[in-house]
């Protein structure tokens, strides 16, 4: 009971809202879209209170509202912002642009899956389009987890070895709109985490100007560049693990840049990101009681990918189911391919890497469905043989499914009797 | 672990009932999850919210699919599919129904081995409908069924999840909550803890291979024109709109112009009629009306005419 005098209950949007605020933001440019639209909602409130001294700007789209963001983190203020799935979309030629341009800033995107067809509940296919960008990714599995990672992006975004856009990803629904126990940390000490935001070389201002990222004509400057991007992302590794360790010191909590959890003796490995991990989680404890050596490892950083801890993890190991809430048309899941891509030429590799296709708009992945995956791979393991990738859809879903295409068929009958042309009247 | 079930509409407060029901139990010390689902983000659509409590940190998420408990706000939301009301019970659950029909009728009709209880919703303050404490009244006929909660911890609830709406609110929240709690001690602590879901014994997932089909079936596109009338958006209604002929002064224009789902029509006698099918019970007519000759009626209530007229 004592312990819950310390926390109160927060959904994840309420989380994102309160790392923000404890990070001293200065400028939040802003546009609804569900389900983030409580995160600057909150935060529009505690501004309107006097609560929280910043400057909240509601722009005509996510494309205006990421201009925005990385023009104010260009001039040196510390700067957050929040969207989700069809938003992050249109801000999709902003994102590369302010990347490029090494500014430091955070955004929280809450998962949704994409159009078409239209939904509003979570799969990662829109974090994922943002994965080449230049922002940096923190895949999110509990509202706690929302709340430290965004006040560790901004000092990983700040950290002059990086200096790049930080996104911080929650599933929507599953996160955005649940409430758990959640420790808001003091703020004083917050800020002296984060740190008061060093502008010496950011210094854009509109008096003076300068340009704000060149043409460059020929592969050559822009080859410098763009590896230089990338080479602050390999750097983030580095830094990730020093703000992480950082937060440990302050909060007692530890967000390791990959999320192990009981894979130190298992046999057989979920890989999975996100919230439906602390599912897997809740299965590993079960085929645990039922005497399986199952583990599971989930990156919660996804860029700079955790090339080296993923591979020291995974050594040994007789199988690996992979559970990606994402597609890849025309070739997969995400994480399978970057995931054997890592492992591939490895000594001591697992024998067998396979790929499990699911929750995709937010479609649930139920306990049962766990203990057959481990069951699978368990076989495939022994066969030294991994098999194809599965969808996880049950002969009940496309039943259910076949019911409604049968239905709009019949509808689209009888509405074009009622709307026939009636014969003319004598 | 305890996971409970709130089925109802948009706007009867199920996502209250949820936070009202969460909060009393973390104050009592316990790991919580509570969250909404919504599917259609509109008034009277069927939504439901869930809440977990465990000792231990919780890891299971999202849709209960076992639940111990499930309470049922409306009970015309019982036959309606999409709603998922009945999805996933068993003989271990405790299905709470907040209706005029008696449980052992229930019990029949749903042909299920779940303990069935109903319960009607205490009486409110005179100028409000029922349907604005039918959240805090599930909430605290729920925490009465768990049975190790206090009227104290639901009191502490109410104020924490309601205090912001001032003294007035919480006063006639807390009668409404009393009143549900005393109302159901009868069945005081029959919700028991529901298990682990064991990796010994499971129902092996019947997973299948989707094939390749034609675009035309396969694409998510519905070719027919002005479908969405088919669509019978009148299950949503909580409160239904009647006309009484006698005061109606035959206008012609002012109920069916604000209607924003265009289901009054009018005939060449400016007799309106109202699409009962396609009436989401907004109640813009009944504010709108100059002579006032549209009333509001409790949606259940109307039904149980209907069927004894």
């Amino acid at each position: 009971m004592t312990d819950n005098l310390q926390r109160t209950l927060l959904t994840g949007n309420a989380a994102a809202a309160w790392g923000a605020r404890l990070a001293g933001v200065d400028y939040i440019p802003a546009f609804p879209i569900t389900p983030q639209t409580e995160i600057i909602e909150t935060l529009a409130r505690w501004i309107d209170a006097g609560e929280l001294q910043a400057r909240l700007v509601t722009l005509e789209s996510e494309h205006a509202m990421i201009t925005a963001a990385g023009g104010a983190a260009a001039t040196g203020v510390r700067v957050f912002s929040a969207t989700s799935s069809q938003g992050l979309l249109y801000a999709m030629e902003m994102l590369y642009t302010v990347a490029g341009w090494r500014v430091p800033l955070v955004l929280v995107n809450v998962s949704r899956g994409l159009a078409a067809p239209i939904t509003l509940e979570p799969d990662h296919n829109d974090v994922l389009a943002a994965r080449d960008s230049g922002f940096l990714q923190i895949h999110c599995a509990t509202c706690q987890e929302v709340l430290d990672s965004t006040l560790i992006a901004f000092r990983l975004a700040e950290d002059p070895r990086v200096r790049l856009p930080v996104i911080v990803n929650l599933d929507g629904f599953y996160l955005s709109f649940t409430r758990e126990p959640v420790q808001i940390p003091d703020a004083s000490r917050c800020r002296d985490y984060v740190g008061e935001f060093d502008n010496a070389t950011i210094a854009f201002r509109a008096s003076a100007p300068e340009s704000q990222a060149v043409a460059v004509l020929g592969g050559s400057p822009y080859s410098y560049f763009r590896y230089e991007l990338h080479l602050a992302a390999m750097n983030a590794l580095a830094a990730y693990e020093e703000a992480a360790s950082r937060y440990e010191q302050l909060c007692g909590r530890m967000h390791a840049n990959v999320e192990a959890y009981q894979c130190d003796d298992a046999e057989i490995v979920f890989v999975m990101m996100g919230s439906f991990a602390t599912k897997a989680k809740e299965a590993v404890d079960r085929l645990r009681d039922a005497g399986r050596r199952v583990g599971l490892l989930r990156p919660r950083l996804l860029r700079p990918f955790p090339l080296t801890t993923m591979r020291a993890h995974l050594a040994g190991k007789k199988a690996v189911a992979v559970i990606d809430q994402n597609l890849s048309m025309g070739l997969g899941g995400v994480l399978h391919t970057e995931l054997a891509a890592a492992l591939y030429g490895q000594p001591d590799q697992p024998k067998v890497v396979a790929s499990f296709i699911a929750g995709l708009g937010g479609r649930d992945i139920r306990a049962e469905e766990f203990y057959e995956i481990a069951a699978t791979v368990d076989r495939a393991g022994d066969r030294g043989e991994t098999p194809g990738p599965q969808l996880l859809y049950t002969a009940d879903e496309l039943r259910e499914l076949r019911k409604l295409q049968a239905l709009a068929r019949a509808e689209r009958r009888q509405l074009s009797a009622a709307t026939a042309p009636k014969p003319a009247a004598e | 672990m305890y996971r409970i079930r709130f089925h109802g509409r948009g706007g009867q407060g199920m996502k209250t009932a949820s936070r009202i029901l969460g909060t009393a139990l973390f104050l009592e010390g316990f790991e919580v999850q509570d969250a909404p689902r919504y599917g259609a983000e509109r008034r009277g659509a069927p939504i439901f919210a869930y809440v977990r409590a465990d000792k231990r940190t919780i890891n299971e998420r999202g849709i209960i699919d076992n639940p111990d408990l499930v309470v049922v706000a409306d009970d015309t939301l019982i036959p309606v599919p999409a709603a998922g009301v009945l999805s996933g019970i068993d003989a271990h659950t405790v299905v709470l129904i907040n209706s005029d029909t008696d449980s052992q009728t229930w019990s029949q009709r749903l042909a299920t081995p779940a303990t069935v209880i109903t319960f009607r919703m205490p009486e409110a303050d005179e100028g409000h409908g029922e349907s604005g404490y039918t959240g805090v009244a599930c909430a605290a006929a729920a925490a009465r069924l768990i049975g190790f909660l206090t009227a104290d911890n639901l009191e502490q609830a109410i104020r924490k999840e309601l205090g912001e709406h001032g003294a007035t609110v919480v006063d006639a929240n807390l009668r409404v909550a009393r009143a549900s709690f005393d109302s159901l001690a009868a069945h005081a602590a029959v919700v028991c803890e529901g298990a682990l879901r064991s990796a010994v014994d499971y129902l092996q997932p019947q997973w299948t291979r989707l094939e390749a089909e034609a675009a035309a079936v396969s694409a998510p596109v519905v070719r027919a024109a002005a479908n969405s009338e088919l669509s019978k958006t009148g299950s949503w209604r909580v409160e239904r709109p009647v006309i009484d002929y006698e005061r109606c002064n035959r206008c012609w224009w002012v109920c069916s112009t604000f209607c924003p789902d265009g289901a009054i029509s009018v005939d060449a006698q400016g007799k309106p009629e109202i699409d009962y099918d396609h009436c989401k019970g907004c109640m813009i007519c009944v504010a709108q009306c100059p002579p006032h000759a549209i009333a509001a009626l409790p949606e259940h209530a109307a039904q149980l005419a209907d069927t004894r007229s």
